[in-house]
C-alpha cells in the first residue's frame, strides 16, 4: 500500500466522511482548527493530516517561523515539523520562503507567502495600536454598585434639596446680597411700623382720657355717620360691579385683600375712629371688607 | 389546675399549645423561671422556663415561630405603653417638660473628621490664597470651559453636553474624535481655556466626569449617576437664558470638600446677574454631590418659589489628582478606596 493510498484513506475517513477533531462545520463551509493548517479551511489540499508534504507560516511573540513537514520524517513525530526563523525584513523573508520551498508545489508556496503577508500586517497594526490610547476596562462589583445606589437614594432624601436651596436664597435676601432689586424692606419697615403704632396708641389713649374728662355732662350735637371718600369710592365700585363680570369682583376683592394684608400691620384690628379724634399725622383710611361682602353686594344689587 | 381545665375545652392549635405552655409552667418551679432576665429573645414573662433558656433553642419550627411572635407582640405592647406614658408625662409637665430628644441621624452621628475646616483657620486661609484657584478668586482670570466626551459619544451624552454648556456660561463643546487628552490639554492652555470637562460614557449613558483645572490645576474624577436631561424633568420651567447664574455650594466641610467646592466655584463667572434669577446648586450630602439648576422667584420676603430648569445629576468623587490629567504618573491627592474607606457608615470624606 503506497503512501499516497494511506493519505487518501486518511482523508476519506477523517476529512470527508467521519469525525475529525479539528474540523468545524458551518452551513456552507468547513474549517480546520489545526494549528499547522495553512489556510483555515478544511480541504483535501490544505489538510495537514492528509498531506505528507506540507508547510505553514506561524508567528510566536512577534517572530515569524516557517514550518515544513516532509514524507521522510513521517515516521518520527517528534521531528516531524522543521522550523525556520524568517527575517524581520519583509522582502528578505519572502526570499527565504522561496528558498526553502524551492521545489514544492505552487499552491503551498503561494499560500505560505500570503499567510506571511497577513501576519506581518496584523503585527504592524498591533504595534500601532499599543502606541495609541488604550481603553481600560474596569470591573464593577455588583455589591458595591448596589450599595452605592442605595446610599445615594438615602442621601437624596436626607438632603431635602428644595428646602435647602430655598433657605439659602432667603438667607441671601436677608443679607442684602441682591441689593435694590427686590422691594421687601423687611426689618426696617417692621421697625418703623412698630414705632408708629406705639406712638399712635399712646396718643389715642391720652385723647380718650381727655375726652372722657371733658364730655361728662356736656351736650354736643354730633354728625351722622360720615360718608367718607373711601365709602363713596365703594359705591362707585358697586356700580361698576353691576356692569362687570365676576372676574372683576374677584380681582377687586383680591386686590383689596392684598391691600389689607400689606397695610395690615399698621392697623391691627383697629377700626378707623371717626369724629372727635384729631389726626396728627398723614393717615390712610382703610376699609375692611370681609369675604362674605361680595355676596351681600350681589344680593343688594339684585334687589 | 382550673386553668388547665378551662383551656382543655378550647379548640385550635394555638389554644392547645397555650394549654401545653400553661401545663409546663405549672410543672416547672416558678422560682426557677424568675431567674430568666428580659434581655434578648427570652421567653415572655409570666411563664416559667429553666434559667438561661431562649426561644431560639426550641427545636420545633412552628412552636418556635409561635413563641417568637408572641414575644414580639408583647414587646410592641410594652413599647406602646412606654410611649403613651412618656407622652402623658410631657403633657402633664406642660412648659416645664424637658425638650424633645433629637433623633439620631447619620448626619448628626457623623464621625468627626479631623480635616473639617474651621472658618477662622488661618492656615486654611493662607492655603486658599496661594492655591491654583487663587487667580480666579482674585479676579485675575475669568473662566472659559471646554466640554468634551469620551470617544464616540451616543445621543444622551451629546445632549447632556449641550445642556451643560447652556448652564455654564462661556463654555464650548467639542467632539473628541479619538484625540488623546494629553495632547488636547496643551492646546487648550494655549487657547486660554481655564477648565476642561470630560464626560465619560459607558453603554450609551454618561457615567463619569473628569474636571481638570487647566493651567496646572488639580484634576478631579467623579462617578456620575442619576442623570436627568431636560425633557425628563417633571414640572420644569422654560429653557435657561444667557444670564450668569448664582452658585450655591452646600456642605463642603472638610479640606478636601473645600478644594472641590472651590473647583466648582471656579467654573462660573464672578458676577452673577441677579436679574436672571437662575441658580446652580452643588449640594454635598454624605459624599454625594447633587447638582441642580433652578430659577427662583421671591414671592414675599419669607417665601421663595423655585422651578427646576436644566439637567440634574449626582457626582461621587473618585479621585483628586494634583496636576492636569495623567492617570498613570500623576500624583494623587486623594483616591477613594472602597475597602478601606467604606467600612464605616458614619464616616464621610467631603
Amino acid at each position: 500500500m503506497g503512501l499516497y493510498r494511506v493519505l487518501q484513506v486518511i482523508w476519506d475517513t477523517l476529512g470527508n466522511k467521519q469525525f475529525c477533531s479539528f474540523k468545524i462545520r458551518t452551513k456552507t463551509q468547513g474549517f480546520c482548527r489545526n494549528e499547522y493548517s495553512l489556510t483555515g479551511l478544511c480541504n483535501r489540499s490544505s489538510c495537514p493530516l492528509a498531506n505528507s508534504q506540507y508547510a505553514t507560516v506561524r508567528e510566536e511573540k512577534g517572530q515569524c517561523y516557517l514550518y515544513m513537514k516532509v514524507i521522510e520524517r513521517a515516521a518520527f513525530p517528534r521531528r516531524l515539523w522543521e522550523r525556520v526563523r524568517l527575517s524581520k525584513n519583509y522582502e528578505k523573508a519572502l526570499e527565504q520562503i522561496d528558498e526553502n520551498l524551492i521545489y514544492w508545489p505552487r499552491f503551498i508556496r503561494h499560500k505560505c507567502k500570503q499567510r506571511f503577508t497577513k501576519i506581518t500586517q496584523y503585527l504592524i497594526r498591533i504595534r500601532k495600536l499599543t502606541l495609541k490610547r488604550q481603553k481600560k476596562l474596569v470591573p464593577l462589583s455588583k455589591k458595591v454598585e448596589r450599595r452605592e445606589k442605595r446610599r445615594e437614594e438615602k442621601a437624596l432624601i436626607a438632603a431635602q434639596l428644595d428646602s435647602a436651596i430655598e433657605k439659602e436664597l432667603l438667607e441671601r435676601l436677608k443679607q442684602d446680597t441682591y441689593g435694590d432689586i427686590y422691594n421687601f424692606p423687611i426689618h426696617a419697615f417692621d421697625k418703623a411700623l412698630e414705632q408708629q403704632e406705639a406712638e399712635t396708641d399712646s396718643s389715642d389713649a391720652e385723647e380718650k382720657d381727655e375726652d372722657d374728662d371733658e364730655d361728662v355732662g356736656e351736650k354736643q350735637f354730633v354728625e351722622d355717620e360720615e360718608v367718607d371718600e373711601s365709602d363713596l369710592s365703594d359705591f362707585e365700585d358697586m356700580d361698576k360691579l353691576n356692569a362687570s363680570s365676576d372676574e372683576d369682583q374677584d380681582d377687586k376683592s383680591s386686590s383689596e385683600e392684598e391691600e389689607k394684608k400689606a397695610l395690615n400691620a399698621k392697623h391691627k384690628g383697629k377700626a378707623p375712629t371717626k369724629g372727635p379724634v384729631q389726626r396728627k399725622r398723614a393717615y390712610v383710611e382703610i376699609e375692611y371688607e370681609q369675604e362674605a361682602e361680595p355676596v351681600a353686594k350681589a344680593k343688594a344689587t339684585a334687589v | 389546675m382550673a386553668k388547665a381545665g378551662d383551656k382543655g375545652g378550647g379548640s385550635g392549635k394555638k389554644s392547645l399549645k397555650r394549654k401545653a405552655a400553661a401545663e409546663e409552667t405549672q410543672e416547672e418551679a416558678t422560682a426557677a423561671g424568675d431567674g430568666a432576665t428580659e434581655g434578648g429573645v427570652q421567653p415572655p414573662k409570666g411563664t416559667a422556663f429553666p434559667p438561661g433558656f431562649s426561644i431560639s433553642e426550641i427545636k420545633n419550627k412552628q412552636r418556635r415561630h409561635l413563641m417568637f411572635t408572641r414575644w414580639k407582640q408583647q414587646q410592641r405592647k410594652e413599647k406602646l405603653a412606654a410611649k403613651k406614658k412618656l407622652k402623658k408625662e410631657r403633657e402633664a409637665l406642660g412648659d416645664k417638660a424637658p425638650p424633645k430628644p433629637v433623633p439620631k441621624t447619620i448626619d448628626n452621628q457623623r464621625v468627626p473628621d479631623e480635616t473639617i475646616v474651621d472658618p477662622n483657620d488661618e492656615e486654611v486661609a493662607y492655603d486658599e490664597a496661594t492655591d491654583e484657584f487663587a487667580s480666579y478668586f482674585n479676579r485675575q482670570t475669568s473662566p472659559k470651559i471646554l466640554i468634551t466626551t469620551s470617544d464616540r459619544p451616543h445621543g444622551r451624552t451629546v445632549r447632556l453636553c449641550e445642556q451643560l454648556s447652556t448652564v455654564i456660561p462661556n463654555s464650548h463643546v467639542y467632539y473628541r474624535r479619538g484625540l488623546a487628552l494629553k495632547k488636547i490639554i496643551p492646546q487648550c492652555i494655549s487657547r486660554d481655556f481655564t477648565d476642561l470637562i470630560v464626560i465619560n460614557e459607558d453603554r450609551k449613558t454618561p457615567n463619569g466626569l473628569i474636571l481638570s483645572h487647566l493651567p496646572n490645576g488639580p484634576t478631579a474624577h467623579f462617578k456620575m449617576s442619576s442623570v436627568r436631561l431636560r425633557k425628563e424633568i417633571k414640572r420644569r420651567g422654560k429653557d435657561p437664558t444667557e444670564h450668569k447664574p448664582e452658585i450655591i455650594l452646600n456642605n463642603f466641610t472638610t479640606r478636601l470638600g473645600h478644594s472641590i467646592g472651590r473647583m466648582f466655584a471656579s467654573l462660573f463667572p464672578h458676577d452673577p446677574q441677579f436679574i436672571g434669577r437662575q441658580v446652580a446648586t452643588f449640594h454635598n450630602q454624605r459624599d454625594y454631590i447633587f447638582f441642580r439648576f433652578h430659577r427662583y422667584i421671591f414671592k414675599s420676603e419669607k417665601k421663595v418659589g423655585i422651578q427646576e430648569l436644566g439637567p440634574r445629576f449626582t457626582l461621587k468623587l473618585r479621585s483628586l489628582q494634583k496636576g492636569t490629567f495623567d492617570s498613570k504618573y500623576g500624583e494623587y491627592e486623594w483616591v477613594h478606596k472602597p475597602r478601606e474607606m467604606d467600612t464605616s457608615r458614619r464616616k464621610f470624606h467631603l
